[in-house]
């Protein structure tokens, strides 16, 4: 008998399943001579482990350069010669690494040239701000300083800062003059308008010789600021390459067949409509496909959420995201993996994203109040000094000050801060948000619909009740399942563990398994397959020849923590629902385990978003949480929505947030810090007006110098970046879910 | 006041030094990997380059 299961150290394979079935190859980028191939590797955590790999691989003939990025988890491979793309993949699984190969095309390079720009920017706005602080300390300190000295000062802070404002004050200025245009008014608008008037007023003083010039505030004001749009940047840049490094874990290749009759192995992004694919046991589809030839079954799971493995059949349409369960086929891609969408989903996931993109961020309402006011503020400084018979410029020196000291550095530091905070504490979770008003949306729901299978459930069926089954019975029938990629059997086989294989296992599509267990034949299958009667629910029946069937049951059963998830979100206010595309009886035994009291079974994709959207149209705020290519609509349509890892390309990216693990615990924890971030930031917003009541009336009496407008700005950055960082450690298990 | 003229062009110097320093830091990837960076130093077998 021959061992066939090999439990894979990483865990990103189910025992007893066949290897990945990618071939890296067809990532492989060839440019003058040398190949380049980049992996994403699971389970590096330490420099050991980095050192490890990349000593490991470039031990093989050939290696350039093997660098393994431990903060993305990315490993860059560069050779030269004939080594097989697959002898480094096993190089680095044989260390115990999960690794799959990625396609790097879709990394989020506009995402990265922001990053970088803001980056550039805040470098010079940092540099800028030191030097010109640097000859302000003696303009704020030294009362004795001559004239002359403080007037090469002013002069020298004008050179540098001129130019650093102008380079590093870009980003504000676009994005201000874009919101004018757009006549709305956004946080960059007084930044802008605070930053120029500031260095004009401070330009003007130099020249006369005045008192007080404030360049230091300037550049000092762009330097936070670019702080926290740096972060922000930061944060979406890392959200979407973890939801892209999602996407690169499931099968993007496949196996195309040329038309001179050879196999080769293609990016999924390559595959046009009329190409013949093979598709092997155990492979998902990529693309919609109709079987050209070729007799198996599909597991339909990830598309209408059906336990039941359905057959397959030459001329059939299948939908991307189906399974090939039981004997290889060929099939003819009917769109490119990109269009392989239902026309319908297409269509309701665009209405989804207008909605999204509608939403007004909490820290453009504060701008929308807080701007006029200010504004005014300042006007009517400069028009009260003028009526107490101040100069023009004395007017307008007050004016400009109002407008500095109430510098929105609090106000636009307020809410990146605290999301970058609340997201990198669900990163470490395990959750990845999609973006910074994910967080905003969460916080706001009332009304939770899940979907059953892979979402409440795991997702793949469990052998009910093993020890009330004859061991012996479980174990002949674990031989013959090892072989085969049925659902029920890869349940039985993970009840069981690794083990032999029986000889000679033929699989007969939509029937069962048969094989030679002690030389004697023996059969796992359906009831007809064994001569039984059906009881009615999945199950197996197993039976050596001329013996009495067996049962075994099968339950696509909910996630372990599951009622003590939903009792806690219903303690959280929140209304709980169940909708799935699955049969009634399941869908309510489900249902009773979770706790749900409400639930609807055979629901289409059509269905499920229309529910979603008259919940929505009736006030309701309905967080949606789904996996399959039938939850997509609903997913774009919720006012927010969560996915679990295992979920399709399509869903992943309709939804704001993805969970990995088994644990549905995670949902109650994502509502609950999104509950937390959304007070930490209305605390920041109340913070900064506080901040603003006080010092208003200082500016107004006319007060403040460039050291006063240096500290105030310092000290309420200081404070908001304090509020936020209380959001760091997770909250006490207790009171999670109360907060 | 002749000490000052003198000084300032150094610390002009400097900072622009300072920008270009981080400017290449930037250019070349130096923020791309702090887990993989910090990692590195204690790695016997790590070579320049």
């Amino acid at each position: 008998m021959t061992t066939v299961v090999s439990a894979c150290p990483s865990g990103l394979s189910p025992p007893g399943a066949p290897a990945a079935a990618q071939d890296p190859s067809a990532f492989v980028v060839q440019k003058d001579g040398v190949k380049s191939l980049d992996l994403i590797v699971k389970g590096a955590s330490c420099g050991g482990c980095m050192s490890k790999i990349e000593n490991n691989v470039a031990r093989l003939q050939g290696i350039r350069i093997a660098r393994l990025n431990l903060s993305t988890g990315r490993l860059r491979v560069e050779w030269t010669g004939q080594l097989k793309p697959r002898t480094i993949v096993e190089a680095v699984a044989a260390l115990g690494y999960g690794v799959t190969a990625f396609d790097p095309g879709k990394a989020d390079s506009e995402g990265a040239r922001t990053e970088r720009r803001l980056m550039t920017a805040l470098t010079i706005a940092s540099v800028g701000t030191a030097a010109v602080m640097f000859m302000s300390e003696p303009l704020w300190f030294g009362s004795d300083l001559p004239p002359d000295i403080r007037n090469v000062l002013r002069w020298l802070s004008a050179v540098v800062a001129l130019p650093v404002a102008i380079i590093s004050g870009r980003p504000f200025f676009s994005s201000a003059l874009a919101s004018i245009r757009a006549r709305r008014l956004n946080m960059d608008v007084p930044v802008s308008l605070a930053v120029i008037l500031a260095l004009a007023l401070s330009l003007y003083e130099t020249i006369v010789g005045g008192q007080h010039a404030f360049f230091d505030a300037s550049v000092m004001l762009l330097f936070f600021l670019l702080i926290g749009r740096v972060l922000d940047a930061r944060l979406r840049r890392r959200a979407y390459d973890a939801a892209n490094e999602l996407t690169a874990l499931q099968t993007t290749s496949a196996t195309r067949i040329s038309r001179q009759g050879k196999a080769e192995a293609v990016r999924a992004a390559d595959i046009r409509p009329g190409d013949i694919l093979l598709v092997a046991a155990g492979e998902k589809l990529v693309v919609d496909v109709e079987i050209v030839s070729g007799e198996s079954e599909a597991d339909l799971r990830l598309v209408t959420g059906e336990v039941e493995p359905v057959a397959m059949f030459v001329g059939q349409t299948l939908h991307a995201g189906a399974v090939n369960l039981s004997a290889p086929i060929q099939a003819r891609a009917l769109a490119a993996a990109k269009d392989s969408l239902m026309a319908d989903i297409a269509r309701l996931l665009e209405a989804g994203e207008q909605k999204k993109s509608t939403y007004r961020r909490l820290a453009d309402k504060a701008a929308e109040l807080y701007v006029p006011q200010v504004h005014a503020t300042a006007a009517f400084g400069f028009v009260a000094w003028l009526a107490f018979g101040a100069t023009a410029a004395q007017a307008a020196y007050i004016a400009v000050t109002v407008l500095i000291i109430t510098c929105p550095c609090a106000l636009a530091l307020a809410a990146p801060l605290v999301q970058v905070v609340a997201a990198g504490r669900l990163f470490r979770e395990g959750v990845y948000l999609s973006s910074g008003d994910a967080l905003e949306r969460l916080a706001a729901v009332d009304h939770i619909v899940f979907d059953k299978t892979g979402t409440l459930t795991l997702g793949d069926p469990v052998l009910v009740d093993p020890l009330g089954v004859d061991r012996n019975v479980l174990e002949y029938a674990a031989m013959l399942a090892r072989a085969s990629h049925h659902p029920f059997s890869r349940a039985l086989v993970k009840a069981v563990g690794a083990g032999p294989v029986a000889e000679g296992v033929r699989e007969i599509p939509g029937r069962g398994v048969t094989g030679i267990i002690d030389g004697r034949r023996a059969s796992l299958g359906s009831a007809s397959f064994l001569g039984a009667i059906a009881g009615g629910g999945s199950e197996l029946w197993f039976a050596f020849d001329g013996e009495i069937p067996a049962v075994l049951h099968f339950d696509d059963v909910v996630r372990p923590d599951s009622a003590d998830t939903v009792a806690l979100l219903k303690a959280m206010g929140l209304e709980v629902e169940l909708v799935s595309g699955d049969g009634a009886e399941r869908v309510r035994r489900a249902a009773e385990a979770a706790g749900i009291q409400q639930w609807k079974a055979g629901a289409t994709p059509q269905s499920k978003a229309t529910h979603v959207k008259a919940l929505e149209a009736s006030g309701q705020k309905v967080l949606m949480i789904g996996d399959g290519l039938n939850d997509a609509g609903a997913l774009a349509g919720a006012h927010a929505s969560i996915a679990p890892g295992g979920a399709v390309d399509v869903s992943r990216l309709a939804s704001d947030c993805v969970f990995s693990g088994d644990s549905l615990s995670a949902i109650a924890r994502i509502v609950a810090t999104a509950r937390t971030a959304r007070s930490r930031m209305r605390e920041n917003f109340a913070l900064a007006a506080l901040y603003n009541a006080i010092v208003i009336p200082i500016a107004l009496a006319g007060w403040v110098t460039p050291l006063v407008a240096a500290i105030a700005m310092s000290a309420s950055s200081a404070v908001v970046t304090l509020n936020a960082l209380r959001m760091a450690r997770p909250a006490h298990s207790g009171k999670a879910g109360l907060r | 006041m002749n000490v000052f003229i003198l000084m300032l062009p150094g610390i002009a110097g400097l900072a622009l030094a300072g920008l270009a320093a981080l400017h290449w830091a930037l250019k070349s990837g130096q923020f791309e990997d702090p887990k993989g960076a910090a990692a590195r130093i204690l790695d016997e077998n790590d070579g320049p380059g």
